[in-house]
């Protein structure tokens, strides 16, 4: 059904949807509006969930690993300090390769404090082996919702789905939330095999020496990797179902024969559509929204990138002493492409910076004399700083 | 023990005998059963782990698991109880266990719980951790699972240190107690601070069921386990559990350090309901701390001679044992079977005819 919902309240919904067993979650904002959404719901009997209302991110990410091993289908939802209070958990859950759903209203990290948006907080737990799928508007992070539960389960690896605290969760948009029986249709029973269950009682997470521990990684990465292919499938069989898809790992707009491309994840990837069709370069240009950043697709990264000269990752994130993070991993990617293009990176929209419409050209025009190891903060206004720092 | 008593009881085991795969294969000797292994009882805890010998806390787990049966699934803390049962592929485990991290013992059994409540299980939860991962590093988590009043029992095996990292100090070691982060020396006396009260804060969470126990006294833990998980909500127990790497003591008197630290009135066996007193276990004779400190080596710089500081310690661990019985009402009036000395096992027997 199409209705005008914020942003949070639709994830709410999403999440409804998948009946999960359990529900854990602790209020940080952005990420707020989403568990009082979900306590509203079970307060008002349209939501039969176990809602465990924690005493940290740290329990809330423990619950729903405790609820998941003992056969629940179970959720949470966090934010940048959140995330990383969690973060020694998000290995945990990963490792034990156990299904569970995680939204990140993505927000910057302190200090400085902030609570607007960046990728700081999910892109410090890239390494945590868990997807992460970034979402551009309200209605792809309401269907991707859904998708992570059939993703997660399929492959038994923990899915974020990242969307972009304020802009995307506060922000009131018409998003159609799917209809209970198709969602049911979509998305089967929870049957996760490894349960702790008295009858056939096993051990979770014992200790491991030397001896296995390589290999369980190398599983583990194996088993990432071949997460790509329940990527595309969950976002096919939905699109069958809804008309409505993402492009699997990722999505490309403009036109075939550009050779600049500019790179983003999340809603960024929204504001630049429409600077490409309101005020579009000079240089023909073409957008690469990646919408799934864990598993990197190199495979279909190096193909989007085909015949440009130029890439232009723009992202909401930063390695201090390095650089971009995606950008680097991207120039990683890329580097055994017969003719890959230049990568110029950048930083933009950081700690909720505004991104104008005015960025896509900026950026455009940038590149043009911009050298190809370059990084810049591209949006920081240097006469702010005293003369040392900048 | 008397030779007819014996016989009479090896006769009723025999009935009882544990499970019929025995009978079917004639190659297993009985001779050569452990006394374990002829015990008819549900066995959570296998042996063949790798504790060291005469750990109390394995043996703690052992009797927990026992008194809990089959219809349980546990979580454990990093620990040494987590450590030397399970280095894969083995287990020792028969029931279903999990082990996640140090500090969320207690949330990960909020949402075993959580899951059997979703699910229309009635399957118990224990959640299990050392004293680092109780008092310490676990504490927010097990807070907050008392107070959202989870269906589920806390075990603590209480050995006052961190051991699985090598003997460091933690909120549960008691006052002057030597351990790695808290050496004697020139300028200090062992570990400088008081033993946290837990059990207090605990009670003062107001949930139905808190406990202290000891493994001198096994009876008292089986029943205190019991009497927990008969409770629907959260409940609690601590159990003191002897060290003998930790505190330096031989491995064949962990049960006599176990019952010292009772009988002293340095680790009180106490019982509340709702955050109040409901039972003690009394104390016949009360032993001078020195008895309890003397056969462990993390506290032999308070035997040290002409040292006046290990005087002067070994009067405020006096007055520390003279507080508990006084504040707990420990002193026995009489005898009882059920004190320091009758709820004693070794004991009881002797006066079975
Ligand atoms: C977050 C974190 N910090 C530190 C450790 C290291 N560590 C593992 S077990 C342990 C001590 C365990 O002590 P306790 O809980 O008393 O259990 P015991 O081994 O004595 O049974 C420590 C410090 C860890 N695993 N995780
Ligand atoms: S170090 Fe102590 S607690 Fe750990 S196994 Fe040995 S005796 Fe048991």
């Amino acid at each position: 059904m199409r209705q005008a919902l914020e942003g949070s309240q639709a994830i709410a919904q999403a999440v409804s949807r998948c009946r999960p067993g359990v529900v854990a979650a602790y209020p940080i904002t952005p990420q707020t509006h989403i568990v009082e959404n979900i306590s509203k719901l079970v307060a008002d009997g349209d939501l039969k969930t176990e809602l465990v209302s924690v005493e940290s991110e740290f329990s809330a990410a423990s619950v729903v690993l405790g609820s998941a091993c003992a056969g629940s289908r179970s959720y949470t939802a966090s934010s940048s300090q959140g995330i990383m209070l969690m973060s020694e958990v998000l290995y945990n859950i990963s490792g034990l390769r156990v299904p569970v759903v995680l939204t990140c209203a993505n927000r910057a990290v302190g200090a400085p404090l902030s609570i607007w948006n960046d990728h700081q907080d999910s892109m410090a737990v890239r390494d945590s082996g868990w997807i992460q799928l970034y979402c551009v508007d309200n209605q792809e992070a309401v269907d991707t919702t859904i998708q992570a539960f059939r993703i997660s389960e399929e492959t038994e690896i923990p899915v974020m789905v990242c969307m972009d605290g304020f802009i995307l969760t506060h922000t009131l948009e018409v998003v159609d939330i799917p209809d209970q029986a198709l969602v049911d249709k979509y998305l089967p029973p929870f049957a996760f095999k490894r349960i702790l269950d008295p009858k056939q009682p096993i051990s979770i997470g014992t200790l491991v020496a030397p001896d296995f521990f390589a290999e369980v990684r190398h599983s583990q990465h194996q088993a990432m990797l071949k997460s790509e292919k329940a990527i595309i499938e969950a976002d096919r069989d939905w699109k069958k179902l809804t008309r409505r898809g993402y492009g699997g790992l990722l999505s490309e707009k403009g036109p075939k024969d550009a050779k600049v491309g500019v790179m983003t994840l999340g809603s960024i990837g929204g504001t630049l559509a429409e600077a490409l069709d309101t005020q579009p370069p000079r240089r023909k240009t073409k957008l690469i929204n990646l919408r799934c950043f864990r598993p990197l697709p190199v495979a279909a990264i190096q193909k989007a990138c085909e015949g440009l000269t130029d890439l232009i990752v723009a992202e909401r994130a930063i390695s201090p002493g390095l650089g971009g993070i995606v950008g680097n991993e991207i120039r990683a990617a890329l580097a055994g492409m017969k003719k890959a293009p230049k990568v110029h990176n950048v930083a933009v929209g950081l700690g909720g910076r505004d991104v104008p419409l005015e960025t896509l050209n900026d950026l455009v025009d940038w590149a043009k004399t911009a050298p190809d190891t370059s990084f810049s903060v591209f949006d920081a206004k240097l006469d702010k700083l005293p003369k040392e720092d900048r | 023990m008397n030779a007819k008593h014996a016989d009479r009881l090896a006769e009723l085991r025999a009935k009882f005998d544990r499970p019929p795969s025995w009978k079917d294969d004639p190659k297993e000797d009985k001779e050569r059963q452990t006394i374990r292994e002829r015990q008819p009882r549900f066995r959570g805890l296998e042996a063949g782990h790798r504790a060291c010998q005469g750990c109390g806390e394995a043996l703690a787990a052992r009797l927990v698991t026992e008194a809990a049966g089959p219809d349980v699934i546990l979580t454990n803390a990093t620990g040494c109880l987590e450590v030397f049962t399970t280095p894969w592929p083995q287990s020792a485990w028969r029931v279903p266990w999990m082990h996640s991290l140090f500090e969320n013992s207690a949330a990960i059994a909020s949402g075993v719980e959580a899951a059997m409540k979703a699910q229309g299980k009635s399957t118990k939860v224990i959640a299990m951790g050392g004293d680092g991962g109780t008092f310490d590093i676990g504490f927010q988590a097990l807070s907050g699972m008392l107070e959202r009043d989870h269906d589920v029992l806390y075990v603590c095996y209480d050995n006052e240190a961190y051991m699985n990292t090598g003997i460091q100090r933690s909120g549960s070691t008691p006052h002057a107690a030597m351990t790695t982060t808290s050496p004697p020396g020139k300028e200090r006396m062992g570990k400088r601070h008081l033993k946290k009260d837990l059990l207090s804060i605990i009670a003062a969470h107001h949930i139905p069921y808190a406990a202290s126990a000891s493994v001198a006294y096994p009876r008292d833990v089986t029943r205190k386990v019991r009497r927990a998980l008969s409770i629907e909500g959260p409940t609690f127990l601590l159990i003191h559990c002897p060290c003998p790497l930790g505190w330096g003591h031989d491995g064949a008197r962990t049960i006599e350090v176990a019952r010292l630290a009772v009988q002293t009135g340095l680790f009180p066996l106490v019982e509340l309901e709702r955050g109040a007193i409901t039972g003690v276990m009394p104390i016949r004779d009360q032993k001078p701390i020195t008895d309890y400190l003397g056969l462990q080596n993390r506290f032999r710089h308070l035997f040290a001679k002409n040292d006046h500081r290990a005087e002067e310690e070994r009067e405020h661990l006096q007055a520390i044992a003279d507080y508990n019985i006084a504040i707990y009402g420990l002193a026995a009036d009489g005898d009882d079977p059920l004190d320091s000395e009758g709820a004693d096992t070794v004991h009881r027997c002797a006066i079975v005819p």
